[in-house]
């Protein structure tokens, strides 16, 4: 059952050929096993199983939706009623919140069992899973390697096939480029789709939940159930949600009109074994009907300054509230308040997060305020008014989702810039609120290679389209690591 | 040297709404530490603030009533330091582009004169917690009850120039907000604050002199007294040959004295920025106009229309319109007694007074305003006369009952029947012959001896008019 995507899941679970709480159970099963991949910081089998057990009652009175009973995990960084939610800091490690993130509801409400809780980086800062306080994860396809992040614990889930699908969360390239490195599907939707109600904010202008999966049909399914709109975030866009399985199509890409940023190809420091891959893949969509057309996205290069200068920011003031005053992690015996505050959020954050409050604070401060977060604001119209200009012409943009195949654990971590630069594909989408996604399209070295396609706002259908009809080309979907035990 | 002070006042109106500004617990007061803080004012983790509309139809309202330009889009930024009443470790205001831009309030001197104030802005923010140092020993306690409860901050021009005029500002914005039922100006909960910025110059100087802002300032006497401090600790500094210092300095009401609270306080860089859970807040025209059309009657509209409609002095307007309870009370007594100058001299003089005596608020008195013309018309129809009105008032202030009943139960039924009051002259006079050959011999003054006999002979109930007519008579007769 474990080679299966959700959609085929769905289909077994209604035939009947196993039970949702079997299912369930085989799941926690090849989660224990794999335990080396470090992908889980929390596992709830009890509520799995309840979940389970209440799915097959359901299908059982012929209520059952395609997700209904499917194994799925949630990234950390949702929030879970009566479940530890950690974001993978010291700071939350005894937390456990009191509601449910809307994603997280969502999803129960269409079936979906949730087995746990994923690892990550830290409050969803960094590219490869390595400033977890729960350790690093392992990308299955070669275990000396990172999965990326920050979304490297779903990632990793799905890649070895230990759950169909996860939630992953992203503000730079999250979902994306752990899903390139790993060799999933992965789909950041247009800013505002999801509901970020009870998913901790990294930078709210940013931050946007997601799928990951390994088909562009079963990110479809997720998304069905995880789009809506939900007046608890403002910033959630009260939009009609499509059927996007639906308008999956019959995989026909003729008349697709496919976008190649010049300045994609040219970065520098794009390995050649993924440029190859990709020219490859954008083949492969010219022979499935697509229009290739040159579009130029001249502000490419500010996309890492700008973001690096917005995302901290936010980050600083968004993770003020970790004080050590009302819950998460407090400091022994403070002496006084400034000690209280200084201990226990010194003690509770890692360096990753700790270098990202000094950055978004001085951006921040009286005299640099201007000349940073303003002109990055600035800039950051001027990368959204490029996108526009180019979806004019194109229905979706390709290029490689990541600058390169994952790299070994530890290769980065002393060069904060250098693992900036793994996301110099992903953060302009970011900043430009646009749904992306990546999907697997070649190997690397026995590498995964990711492709990227970003779609206009709100046209997630068509982005999912182009995917299915891709992954009707290839197989690259269905390679699978083989983990050894 | 002559000096002249320059007062600005930054006014803290909490609004009225029966919810916070950006979640939906209760800003009901008084309640049981931290009862009252939903998942968002705690700040929990994944939390976002959805805006109260309420809010800002109330900041709407004040912005028309100033005459001031309501912002069509406005923002909402975060204004960032730790403290740990707190929640967030921000709190969410509007910096660069308030809701209501400039406006003016006119207030009234003692001299009679008006003078119109500036308006700079007035910006919604939400309210932090407050932290309890008592009843804990070696920690603080933190009650986020009043965390999230909506405040409209109203920053006047410096263009006050005494405590005295600080004050009758305050006192007309408070009258304002209440009139405008956005705030219950209760200044002891603390439903209305105020921060006063002072700075003294010589009369003649352009340039501003360093200012001090004021604070803790929660009563108008308050302000007052920390104001004229203020400009006298300034002014003999500078003459001392000091210089003042722009700091903050907190009211000590034991000691009548400002004192400076540096030292305790670190500069701070409260890193202003947009807040990104929140869009833009754009007012419409369309909304602009719904509030305008559900506006009440303003202040210095209505005393016009005191004044004008029923014909009272200016003054007697002016007071009966400090308040909208007042002047709603007024205009019922008014209306149902059908004499509005005597209404207003009740109202002002006997009802005004026993309400200061006892510290009551018009809703709570127990003589409404129904009741109070009830006596009134006793007056008019000549039951009673004005004096022993006084004492019926008093027994219906003490729960005796209606004017009628009280009239009726203590027989203070004015003496109107001719014979009666007759038989009353005749007897004083009968009663008081030297008086009568003295006021027969020319001394007429001694009318008033023999008013006074009959009148307390009446028990003060017959009706004087009669009493002087029927007494000219036999007298000089």
């Amino acid at each position: 059952m474990h080679d299966r995507t959700i959609a085929e899941l769905g289909a077994a679970l209604e035939r009947g050929e196993c039970s949702s709480v079997e299912l369930t159970r085989s799941t926690l099963d090849a989660i224990e096993q794999a335990a080396e991949l470090n992908a889980f910081i929390t596992l709830t089998p009890e509520t799995a199983l309840a979940e389970a057990a209440a799915a097959d009652a359901a299908r059982a009175r012929g209520e059952a939706g395609p997700l209904t009973g499917v194994p799925i995990a949630h990234k950390d960084i949702f929030c879970t009623e009566g479940t530890r939610t950690s974001c993978a800091s010291r700071m939350l490690d005894g937390f456990v919140p009191p509601y449910d993130a809307f994603v997280v509801s969502q999803l129960r409400a269409a079936g979906a069992v949730s087995v746990g809780k994923t690892n990550m980086d830290e409050f969803a800062m960094g590219s490869s899973n390595e400033t977890s306080w729960y350790g690093a994860v392992r990308n299955p396809w070669d275990t000396g390697t990172v999965p990326g992040g920050s979304s490297g614990g779903s990632a990793a889930a799905v890649a070895a096939r230990l759950v169909p699908g996860a939630t992953g969360t992203d503000t730079g390239g999250s979902i994306r480029q752990p899903a390139a490195l790993t060799g999933i599907s992965g789909l950041k939707p247009t800013y505002g789709r999801i509901s970020r109600y009870g998913m901790i904010a990294f930078a709210s202008s940013l931050d946007q939940a997601g799928p990951m999966a390994t088909t562009a049909e079963d990110l479809a399914i997720m998304l069905q159930a995880m789009a809506g709109f939900d007046r608890r975030d403002s910033t959630c866009v009260d939009q009609p949600v499509p059927d996007y399985r639906a308008a999956l199509g019959d995989g026909n890409l003729r008349g697709l009109r496919v976008g190649l940023p010049r300045e994609y190809f040219e970065a520098d420091g794009v390995d050649s074994e993924v440029a190859r891959a990709v020219e490859a893949a954008v083949e492969a969509l010219r022979e499935g009907g697509a229009e290739i057309r040159e579009i130029s996205l001249p502000n490419t290069g500010l996309a890492v300054p700008v973001y690096y200068v917005i995302a901290p920011a936010e980050a600083s003031s968004n993770l003020s509230r970790f004080d050590g005053v009302r819950y998460g992690h407090r400091c022994d015996d403070p002496a006084d308040l400034e000690d209280l505050y200084k201990r226990s959020r010194g003690e509770g954050f890692g360096e990753e997060v700790k270098r990202r409050i000094m950055v978004g604070t001085y951006a921040l401060s009286a005299g640099y305020y201007d000349a940073y977060y303003l002109k990055a604001q600035q800039v950051r119209r001027m990368i959204r008014d490029d996108f526009a200009r180019a979806f004019e012409e194109v229905d979706v943009i390709a290029g490689p989702t990541a600058p390169s195949t994952a790299f070994a654990l530890g290769a980065k971590s002393d060069d904060p810039v250098q693992m900036y630069l793994s996301d110099i594909f992903t953060i302009a989408v970011n900043l430009a609120g646009l749904p992306a996604l990546s999907v697997p399209a070649g190997f690397g070295g026995g590498r995964p290679v990711g492709l990227q396609l970003i779609g206009n706002h709100f046209d997630e259908a068509c982005l999912l389209g182009a995917a299915h009809g891709y992954q009707q080309l290839t197989d690259w979907h269905t390679r699978r690591p083989s983990l050894e035990g | 040297m002559q000096w002249e002070a320059v007062i600005g006042l930054e006014l803290h109106a909490q609004l009225a709404t029966r919810t916070k500004i950006f979640s939906g617990a209760s800003t009901a007061y008084g309640a049981e530490a931290n009862t009252q803080a939903c998942a968002i004012d705690l700040g929990m983790p994944g939390m976002l603030p959805v805006l109260n509309e309420r809010a800002v139809r109330f900041a709407v309202r004040l912005g028309l009533a100033l005459g001031a330009e309501v912002a069509g889009r406005s923002v909402f930024a975060r204004k960032n330091y730790f403290y740990p009443d707190l929640p967030k470790g921000y709190q969410i205001s509007q910096y660069e582009i308030p809701v209501v831009g400039t406006g003016h309030l006119d207030i009234e001197l003692e001299d009679g004169s008006r003078k119109r104030i500036g308006v700079t802005r007035a910006h919604l923010e939400e309210d932090a917690g407050k932290s309890l140092h008592e009843g804990f020993t070696g920690m603080s306690g933190i009650d986020l009850n009043r965390a999230g409860t909506p405040l409209l901050e109203i920053v006047s021009e410096p263009e006050l120039r005494s405590a005295k005029e600080a004050v009758a500002y305050m006192k007309k914005m408070h009258s304002l907000v209440r009139y405008l039922g956005i705030c219950d100006g209760n200044m002891q909960e603390g439903s209305f604050r105020c921060d006063a910025n002072v700075s003294v110059r010589p009369v003649g100087q352009l340039e501003f002199g360093t200012r001090a802002e004021l604070k803790n300032l929660n009563s108008f006497r308050f302000v007052e007294r920390a104001i004229n401090f203020e400009i006298e600790r300034q002014i003999e500094l500078i003459e001392d040959g000091g210089t003042v210092v722009q700091e903050t300095r907190l009211f000590d009401p034991d000691r009548g004295e400002t004192r400076s609270m540096r030292g305790k306080e670190e500069a701070h860089d409260y890193r202003y920025f947009p807040d990104p859970d929140l869009l833009p807040l754009e007012i419409t025209p369309g909304f602009i106009e719904e509030v305008r059309a559900e506006l009440p009657e303003l202040p210095d509209a209505k005393r016009a229309r005191f004044a004008g409609d029923y014909g009272l002095p200016d003054y007697d307007a002016g007071v009966l319109t400090s308040s909208r309870e007042l002047a709603d009370y007024f205009e019922a007594v008014a209306s149902s007694c059908g004499d509005a100058k005597l209404a207003a001299n009740w109202v002002m003089g006997e009802f005004s007074g026993a309400l200061n005596k006892a510290g009551l608020d018009i809703a709570d008195s127990p003589v409404d305003a129904e009741a109070l013309a009830g006596l009134l018309r006793r007056i008019v129809d000549e039951t009673i006369s004005g004096k022993i009105a006084k004492e019926v008032f008093e027994a219906m202030w003490q729960g005796e009952g209606d004017a009628d009943t009280v009239i009726a139960d203590r027989g203070l039924e004015q003496v109107t029947d001719s014979s009666a009051i007759e038989a009353m002259v005749d007897e004083a006079i009968a009663a008081n012959p030297q008086q009568l050959e003295q006021y027969r011999a020319g001394k007429t003054k001694l009318m008033g001896f023999f008013v006074g006999q009959v009148m307390k002979a009446s028990g003060g109930k017959a009706n004087p008019q009669q009493v002087n007519e029927i007494l000219k008579q036999r007298l000089d007769g």
